[in-house]
């Protein structure tokens, strides 16, 4: 790579493997298991596979600007929830229903909100910039929950699963692992993705404003369109995210696009490890599970949100780098 | 145009101006409390709204036991006091000196738990708490409440009594020594990590009080919180950030507008036009609205 700083520490353990065999092993042993675990998984956990992997792309999304540019955004289920709705109303407006347009909508319709939330909240640092994501995606919420012509209001657009087609290729229907292997492929291109921008030079620009936001701007950067281009990159790939999570259930609910998505995505992040990409995953995993085995022990009734936000406080406190802060600068390398 | 204007029902333009000033009281004591415990602790309270829940909800209770509202609305103030002061004893306390924004997840975990607990106890079904006062004046055709008045008033005095406090009492001394300069305040022995609790559990109790006042006003159910602390936080950023003056004045302008606009859209398009203050404020004065130009 080009980057010269974080590449001189070189020692990775006791073992002899190169840091790249034993990142890219480690990466195709993970993909593997993903990929086979539709096959041999009960109907039920499949499908939590898969959401898990969707809030997890949500969740590393959100990680570009917590963990990578230093900005905690809670405004997520803005771009989540424009996603969920530009792909949803791609899907019922176009017939026949068509795949590749209704993810491009979606990501039309997240990155439309990142350019309004970033124009005005990347005027604002720190927690201002928390609070005003959080305002914005507010907007988004009262608009779409009160123009309940073209959104249905609280009811939400509810559509059919499009057919997995590439044109003079093949056409077939979304099964639970076709959908399972489309998720993991997207989930995993866009963590290559985002992991290439976190290394590339306009990725440590970002890294430079979370350690020092007024030096970077002394030595010259645009410190602000920077940000708008993070929050906008973020921003697509939470409408990704939120595409995928319409086209999985179908339907797309105002719910969603209600606060409590952006505080999931927080938690997971924190959770998980913040900087990391793979951390949020693992906090969206961890978080799922969390909640699936409190209401299976106490029943669907129980708040299982107390005992979660304990967790939440107490790894605040005691393990601010998250579950996977241990293996940060290793997965950044 | 001139159509518009002769179409302004001015006798309900004069009932919101009233209707808009009562709320913006309470708002502004909200703020006020958010507003203390940022400017002292650098802490910004997520957590603001699910105190003010708390305290109506505990309202509630006291008032359906002892069946006096006052009684209520002290007690309640109280008990929120505490625990605003054994939260951030537990939570915030041992995150001193680390990155701001770890606090604001904290308390972000802490809204999460009370919300949710206050769903568990209280069930999802709003509740009321009945008016204190009986009695009503004429506003033209319309018999107004005193109770709100009396509301309003009393959120005067809280501010007000708090204002005093700040500037005469030992500990008012202390906060106000502790936000100028908290090293040197602690060389002169003021004991700062318990200035810190005082204040939180100060500013807890301000948001306590206001959910009780607020209680006979709407309905009080566990997402309440979110709005209010969204309005307190608007408030705050448009009042100017730290600023106890503005504030207030932010306070009683946004629910003002709220209120004109509530006579031609739903109540939950009106929130929007808190909103467009706080986006016209960004572009125009990220500053705040009612601070001096700074040079």
């Amino acid at each position: 790579m080009t980057i010269a700083p974080l590449e001189k520490t070189m020692p990775v353990g006791k073992t002899r493997l190169s840091h790249a065999t034993l990142f890219w092993g480690g990466f195709c042993v993970v993909m593997a298991l993903l990929i086979v675990a539709p096959l041999v998984l009960p109907v039920f956990w499949a499908k939590f596979l898969t959401e898990i992997l969707i809030w997890g792309l949500l969740a590393m999304s959100s990680d570009l600007l917590i963990g990578y540019t230093g900005m905690i955004s809670f405004g997520h289920s803005a771009f989540f929830g424009l996603g969920m709705y530009g792909a949803a109303g791609a899907l019922l407006h176009t017939s026949p229903p068509n795949l590749w347009l209704a993810i491009l909508a979606g990501l039309a319709g997240a990155a439309g909100a990142a350019l309004f939330v970033a124009y005005f909240s990347t005027r604002l640092r720190d927690i201002y910039f928390a609070i005003t994501t959080l305002i914005f995606s507010q907007i988004f919420y009262v608009i779409i929950f009160t123009w309940t012509s073209v959104t249905g209001g609280e009811n939400g657009l509810i559509f059919t699963r499009p057919h997995f087609a590439i044109p003079y290729l093949f056409d077939i229907r979304f099964t639970p692992p076709v959908m399972h292997w489309f998720v993991v492929a997207l989930v995993a291109g866009s963590y290559l993705l985002l992991r290439r921008i976190t290394r590339s030079p306009f990725g440590m620009v970002l890294q430079s404003i979370r350690e020092n936001e007024a030096r970077t701007r002394a030595i010259g950067y645009p410190v602000q369109q920077y940000k708008i281009v993070s929050v906008m990159l973020s921003g697509v790939f939470a409408g990704l995210a939120g595409a995928l999570y319409a086209i999985q259930n179908e339907f797309a609910a105002p719910d969603f696009v209600f606060f409590v998505t952006s505080g999931d995505t927080v938690i997971f992040n924190v959770l998980g490890g913040i900087g990391t990409l793979v951390g949020p995953i693992v906090g969206a995993g961890f978080f799922q599970l969390l909640r699936e085995l409190l209401s299976r022990i106490f029943g669907d009734q129980f708040p299982y949100l107390i005992p979660l936000g304990m967790v939440f406080i107490l790894m605040v406190i005691f393990l601010p780098q998250g579950l996977l802060g241990f293996a940060r600068r290793w997965l950044n390398k | 145009m001139a159509d518009f204007f002769q179409n302004i029902p001015f006798d309900l333009l004069l009932i919101q101006t009233v209707n808009g000033i009562v709320t913006g009281l309470i708002l502004a004591l909200v703020a006020s409390g958010l507003t203390l415990i940022f400017g002292i602790m650098d802490v910004v309270n997520f957590a603001h709204g699910e105190l003010f829940m708390m305290g109506a909800y505990l309202g509630v209770v006291v008032l359906a036991t002892t069946g006096n509202f006052w009684l209520a609305l002290v007690v309640a103030t109280l008990l929120i006091a505490i625990l605003g002061g054994a939260l951030q004893i537990l939570t915030l306390k041992p995150l001193i000196g680390r990155d701001p924004l770890n606090t604001i997840l904290a308390t972000f975990g802490i809204s999460l738990i009370l919300q949710n607990f206050a769903l568990w106890e209280f069930g999802p079904v709003s509740r009321k708490i009945e008016e204190p006062i009986g009695a009503y004046f004429t506003l033209f055709y319309l018999q107004y409440p005193w109770y709100r008045i009396v509301i309003a008033a009393l959120a005067v005095a809280i501010i007000g009594g708090f204002w005093l406090f700040l500037k005469y009492s030992k500990f008012g001394v202390w906060i106000r020594a502790t936000t100028q300069d908290r090293v040197m305040a602690q060389a002169m022995g003021i004991p700062v990590p318990w200035v810190y609790t005082g204040v939180f559990a100060i500013g807890a109790a301000m948001a306590g009080a206001s959910g009780v006042l607020f209680g006979p006003l709407g309905s009080i159910n566990h997402t309440m919180g979110l709005d209010w602390v969204l309005k307190a936080f608007i408030v705050v950023v448009v009042g100017g950030m730290g600023n106890l003056g503005g504030s207030i004045a932010a306070a009683i302008f946004i629910s003002l507008l709220e209120a004109y606009a509530s006579i031609w859209v739903s109540p939950a398009q009106a929130v929007i036009v808190s909103f467009v203050v706080l986006i016209l404020t960004l572009l125009f004065r990220p500053t705040g609205l009612f601070v001096a130009t700074p040079k």
